[in-house]
């Protein structure tokens, strides 16, 4: 079934913290082959879950880092408006 | 430079907004061991770095603390928009919303405005780290002191993240320093080290 929209935040959410906390670790473990396996796995589905959030509603990023025709970057919620 | 995306890091939704505590937040958004200080701080520190890993845990976790910075911020504003005068007065926000009526603004709470003093760097790499070390003790003990105020998971919930991240980070600059101990002695020669098949050169960036 497809994922609301909040869900599908969510879940972006979910998947993007697995990275920030695996890229620190790497930063002081760059050697580590499990991390970089994982890394490279959580990555990929990051990047396809905001590909998806991003052709259904809307923008996530500025700057030409989200190449959508869904939605506003300037009229969606702000996150403190959530 | 820096892309930024339209989303919080960890939700935050006050719907039970409670001034006092938005009051002692100002801690975490514009005091000596805030965000904001700990991302300007990091962001600045890491440019005399001698090692990439050490930079690059600078450079991320810099980056990391600007996204709890938009969480205190959020956590702020969503806990004063609706304040009446009254209500702001009885939580002793007046003199914060005589300058700043309801906007976020960087200062502690007592009202001492934010000071590019709190972003401690002197350019010595074990100095620095150190300094960091400490910072995220601080800041972990200022989210301890947080939650002992509130009994609301709405403050709870984010503020039981960002604790935790203090943690981790900790964690991480422990890592940094030791990093730094063992190429320091040897820091009148090119400090090599192999990553991923290509030797890194701690002096500079990735070389194959």
């Amino acid at each position: 079934m497809e994922l609301s929209k909040c869900e599908l935040l969510k879940k972006i959410s979910e998947y993007q913290f697995i990275c920030v906390e695996l890229n620190l670790y790497i930063d002081t473990h760059p050697c580590d082959e499990a991390a970089l396996r994982d890394y490279l796995v959580y990555s990929q589905e990051l990047t396809e879950l905001i590909a998806e959030y991003e052709q259904r509603f809307e923008p996530l990023m500025n700057f030409g880092h989200s190449p959508t025709s869904a939605g506003s970057y300037v009229c969606s919620q702000w996150p403190w408006e959530i | 430079m820096w892309i930024y995306q339209k989303k919080l890091e960890y939700p935050v939704n006050i719907t039970r907004p409670d001034l006092r505590m938005a009051k002692s937040l100002l801690a975490q958004y514009g005091g000596p061991d805030s965000e904001l200080a700990a991302g300007m701080r990091y962001l600045t520190q890491r440019f005399t770095m001698p090692d990439d890993r050490v930079r690059a845990t600078l450079n991320d976790i810099g980056t990391e603390e600007l996204a709890h910075w938009e969480m205190l911020g959020t956590m702020i504003y969503q806990s004063i928009q609706g304040a009446s005068i009254q209500e702001l007065e009885a939580a002793g926000l007046l003199g914060y919303y005589t300058m700043h009526k309801r906007g976020v603004y960087p200062a502690s709470p007592e009202g001492v405005p934010f000071t590019a003093a709190y972003i401690a760097s002197t350019g010595d790499p074990i100095a620095d780290i150190v300094e960091d070390l400490s910072a995220e003790q601080k800041a972990r003990a200022t989210y301890e002191n947080l939650m002992d105020q509130t009994d609301c998971p709405e403050y709870l919930n984010p503020l039981r993240f960002l604790r935790q991240r203090e943690i981790v980070h900790y964690q991480r600059f422990g890592e940094c320093l030791e990093i730094l101990q063992s190429i320091i002695p040897n820091n009148n020669e090119k400090v090599r080290f192999v990553a991923n098949g290509r030797v890194i050169d701690s002096g500079c960036a990735c070389v194959d």
